[in-house]
């Protein structure tokens, strides 16, 4: 593959590729937009924070994305807007369709949202402030001066006061990330990655890139004619005539997520019969690692593209345990990432892809269920929200507590609908994940019965040599409680929207 | 061993009853596109043979497609098609639904051109109406709605049981605890809480057939190879040609029009697809795509019958139809998962399958010797597949909530039960099946 143009970091919001993990305390302000010209005003001067490093790191990030109505409500053109994903124009609450897609039904449907549920509670764009816990109080007074209040009203505002590698149900966070191919350097030949690799094309994560399967995502383009400044936008890569609007740009997903921590291990906990150590195990099951980040799978044997063996928290894949016997087929890091290759596991040569490919050869039943990850990765940037509650606090006995806690879920991605809502569907809601008869996600499931009354409700635990441990009756654990799909565009891209 | 069958029947409907009958056939539905079993015109519930079946109304939302390639389309009245696939023999199933359901049907075709209401012969006018496909993909050949439902019973009745008798007794040896689960069975079947009925003997002379079929198709095409061989130059000459000059689809799907389709997505773990398009204009297009579906048919027929079709595990039966003289293909599935799971299916686990056929579509992105590129072009592919997709007005499936792989695991669990000398380790694979 020819090597494309060299990246422009300073164009690119400074989220797609760092986490700002030292700035532990963060603020999402979910605005309308009140003034357009004071809107536009704003935005245009706002000094967002790019990719490019800085020694020694900011003090403070600010990053911005819209959503469909909000880019409308700037004067963006419609085509322009209809360029952009079908799932990002009609929005994440906006379908009733996506919602049970999703599994945004019952107690997760729109309608109950805090935002985002309606048109009126739909941001226009969202402004994520980052700061050092300290600072951050004073960085929002600074930022709310007139002219912003002016321009903008405030919806919500979504605060981390800070942002530990826990999150509330006690498992260390943010392990597991894809490796971004900045340098272009991988073929995205489809026929060449037999094997899990965690190296992820640039285009998976920005607009504008060849992604995984060496295409070009759609996305706006715009004729130079139509543009005042030539230079006002960067060139499409796959159509040199045409300037594009995406490109450095990225999808994000944002879904605030209320973690019932106490249900949870007081759930657990009752399953293991007061056990602490099978409490830990049963709650590691659930999540597919222990609490201090743990892999339940040994270190993988072989090189993994993209990881390092001394990763230990990271070098594995789900290979060498078909079965499930070291971490469950069902457990949320094993559905949200299989890790699994374009063939499953022992393809290595023409002939046995061959085989496989006519669909011969399968080692066992169940295998070759999963899709293959690539196309279905995420880069997650979410923080967490409300005061601690430690799992040996949520086992006593219900102080009156009715603090939230839990996540605000936050993902990038170049396309809503293969990498999110993949994910969230076919992986985590579907209580038939890779074959599994009758459970969805034990984080994440909703427990709405199928619609023969067919429960989704059970989380088991495979064993080695003894049927499987199945946990029936597992209770709502995570609620969604607001969420939209922003569009985050290059810096460039961003002063054109707002110019 | 049952065998399965298809049918199809298809009726060009009144000008003036299009919406008519929309109305009429979306009143059997419970949900979008998803029938109610004891519906007013087809009592599905009663019919122990069928499988899947739906109502589509066959419409060329796309005929104009075809003027890319200098040809004028031709004229394709939307027509009410009633697809099923049964156990035994269609005729049979077809005469069985006459009997119980004949004011109904009289009542959904009523709205069709060619139909009398004093028509005194319903099978008949059926019978006239009937399309054979061209290729027919069945997941597990033999497996009859009964079965399915008779073992889905025992494996949650198995289920059960076993939870209790690890909360009654913690963990037993596999073998003491298989032989508690075969008396428990034993027990329901004699309280008739659970049946396990036996498969029934092949029709007469089915085996025979099977047996034409499966060594004709080989011999016939042997016999061709040497003309084949040499004609195979010139074929794949024209072939790349074409390859580099056909026309793509440049158009997204109609945002109203992708409403309709997901309007009726997900409702059960299993989805229905329709696709209604046109085969390219001119012989060779034509000729490949007979000899692709001839590959597919025999293939499915002869070797990917037990769960599988390549790579896919998700689809319960397929079938491709040519229509209006060969200038139109219709594809119609049942699938298990979202769409765009089985869109990722299709695209990075048998691209080059669906190549195979649909490349010889009007609008297919462009392939390379017919296996390559075309739905490995992941976003035209998947805007020209939604953009000739058409919504059921009726769908029906005999066991919800159901997955083809939950029904071939129930099937292993009943094997399993009735294994006479199974090993440890099989024991032990099988307890792990519940
Ligand atoms: C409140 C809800 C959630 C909780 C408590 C949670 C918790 C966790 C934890 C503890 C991990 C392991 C750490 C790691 O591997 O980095 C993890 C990994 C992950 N989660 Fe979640 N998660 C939640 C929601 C979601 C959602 C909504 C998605 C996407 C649909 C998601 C996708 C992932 C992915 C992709 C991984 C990495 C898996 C891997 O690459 O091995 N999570 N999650």
């Amino acid at each position: 593959m020819t090597k494309t143009t060299d990246i422009d970091y300073e164009d690119i919001q400074g989220l797609v590729r760092f986490g700002h993990g030292q700035l532990s305390a963060s603020a999402f302000l979910l605005l309308k937009i009140a003034d357009l010209e004071a809107a536009r005003r704003w935005l245009n001067s706002a000094a967002i924070t790019s990719a490019t490093e800085s020694t020694p790191a900011p003090q403070s990030a600010l990053q911005v994305a819209f959503t469909a109505p909000g880019l409308r409500a700037l004067g963006l053109a419609e085509d322009l807007v209809e360029q952009l994903s079908d799932e990002f124009v009609s929005g994440l609450g906006g379908d009733t369709n996506r919602s049970r897609r999703l599994g945004d039904t019952g107690s997760n449907a729109p309608q109950h949202w805090r935002w985002g549920g309606s048109a009126e509670t739909t941001p226009h764009l969202l402004l994520m402030v980052y700061a050092d816990p300290t600072r951050l109080d004073s960085l929002l007074t600074s930022i709310r001066e007139p002219q912003f209040e002016q321009a903008f009203t405030q919806l919500a505002e979504l605060v981390s006061r800070h942002n530990g590698p826990r999150e509330p149900f006690g498992f260390v966070d943010g392990i597991s990330q894809p490796l971004i191919d900045w340098q272009q350097q991988v073929s995205t030949d489809l026929h060449q990655r037999d094997r899990y690799s965690n190296r992820l094309a640039l285009g998976e994560v920005l607009l504008g890139y060849r992604n995984e399967y060496g295409l070009y995502t759609e996305r706006p383009l715009l004729n130079p004619l139509d543009v005042d400044r030539d230079d006002a936008l960067p060139d499409a890569e796959d159509q040199p005539q045409l300037l594009d609007l995406g490109r450095n740009g990225t999808y994000l997903v944002l879904r605030q997520l209320a973690q019932d921590v106490r249900g949870f291990w007081q759930f657990v906990d009752d399953q293991a019969g007061a056990d602490p150590q099978q409490r830990e195990q049963i709650a590691a099951a659930m999540v597919g690692r222990q609490r201090d980040g743990t892999p339940l799978i040994a270190a993988a044997g072989e090189a993994i593209d993209g990881s390092e063996p001394s990763d230990r928290q990271n070098h594995f894949t789900y290979a060498r345990d078909p079965h499930g016997h070291g971490c469950p087929i069902g457990a949320h890091v094993r559905r949200a990432n299989p890790r699994s290759g374009d063939f499953p596991v022992g393809v290595d040569n023409w002939l046995s892809r061959l085989v496989r490919t006519l669909g011969f050869g399968r080692r066992h039943h169940g295998d070759d269920l999963v899709a293959s990850s690539r196309f279905h990765r995420l880069l997650r940037r979410g923080r967490i929200y409300g005061v601690e509650l430690t799992p040996e606090q949520a086992l006593q006995a219900a102080a009156d507590d009715s603090e939230e806690r839990g996540l605000h879920f936050i993902c990038l991605g170049a396309n809503i609908s293969r990498q999110f809502e993949f994910v969230q569907n076919a992986w985590c809601a579907s209580s038939k994940f890779a074959g599994l008869p009758s459970e969805s996600d034990p984080l994440l499931g909703n427990r709405e019965p199928l619609l023969n009354a067919a429960p989704t409700d059970h989380f088991s635990i495979p064993r080695a040599g003894a049927p499987a441990r199945c946990i029936q009756g597992l209770p709502q654990f995570v609620r969604v409680v607001g969420g939209a799909y922003f569009f985050m565009p290059g810096i460039k891209a961003l002063r054109f929207i707002t110019r | 061993m049952t065998q399965q069958s298809t049918f199809m029947i298809t009726a060009v409907i009144r000008s003036d009853q299009l919406t008519n009958l929309q109305r009429l056939l979306r009143s059997m539905n419970q949900a979008p596109g998803f029938a109610n079993p004891r519906n007013r015109l087809l009592p599905y519930w009663q019919m122990q043979q069928l499988h899947v079946a739906r109502f589509t109304i066959l419409q060329a939302n796309t005929n104009d497609d075809i003027r890319d390639y200098g040809v004028e389309p031709s004229d394709w009245p939307p027509t009410l098609c009633f697809i099923g696939d049964v156990d035994g023999a269609a005729d049979l199933f077809l005469a069985e639904l006459v009997i119980r359901a004949e004011p109904g049907l009289r009542e959904i075709f009523s709205h069709c051109e060619d139909f009398e209401s004093d028509c005194d012969n319903l099978l008949q006018w059926l019978h006239d109406h009937s399309r054979k496909p061209s290729a027919n993909y069945i997941n597990w050949r033999g497996r009859t709605v009964l079965q399915a439902r008779e073992e889905q019973a025992l494996s949650v009745a198995l289920r059960a049981r076993l939870n209790d008798l690890q909360q009654l007794q913690g963990d037993l040896r596999p073998r003491q605890l298989r032989r508690q689960l075969q008396a428990f069975v034993t027990e329901e079947i004699a309280a008739r809480r659970l049946r396990l009925s036996d498969p029934l003997p092949a029709p007469a002379g089915w085996h025979l057939r099977n047996l034409i079929n499966l060594v004709g198709v080989p011999l016939a095409l042997l016999l061709l190879a040497p003309l084949m061989l040499l004609a195979s130059p010139f074929y794949f000459a024209r072939l790349r040609q074409l390859e580099e000059s056909d026309p793509e689809n440049t158009q997204r799907p109609e945002r109203s029009h992708l409403q309709a389709l997901v309007e009726q997505e997900d409702i059960d773990v299993s989805n229905h697809f329709n696709v209604f398009g046109q085969v390219k204009p001119g012989r060779l297009r034509l000729f490949t795509i007979k000899m692709g579906l001839l590959l597919l048919d025999y293939t499915s027929r002869h070797i990917y019958k037990r769960g599988y079709l390549t790579r896919v595990q998700t689809i319960h039966f397929a079938r491709w139809v040519l229509l209006d003289n060969n200038r139109r293909v219709y594809f119609a599935s049942n699938y298990d998962g979202s769409a765009d799971s089985y869109m990722d299916d299709f695209i990075n686990k048998v691209a080059w399958g669906l190549n195979l056929v649909f490349s010889n579509g009007v609008g297919y992105p462009r392939t390379r010797w017919l296996l390559k590129g075309g739905a490995e072009y992941e976003q035209k592919y998947k805007r020209t597949l939604r953009r000739n997709q058409l919504p059921s007005e009726s769908w029906y499936k005999a066991y919800p909530g159901l997955t083809a792989y939950d029904l071939a695991r129930n099937s292993r669990i009943r094997a399993g039960l009735e294994a006479p000398d199974p090993s440890d380790s099989e024991i032990r694979s099988w307890l792990a099946l519940l």
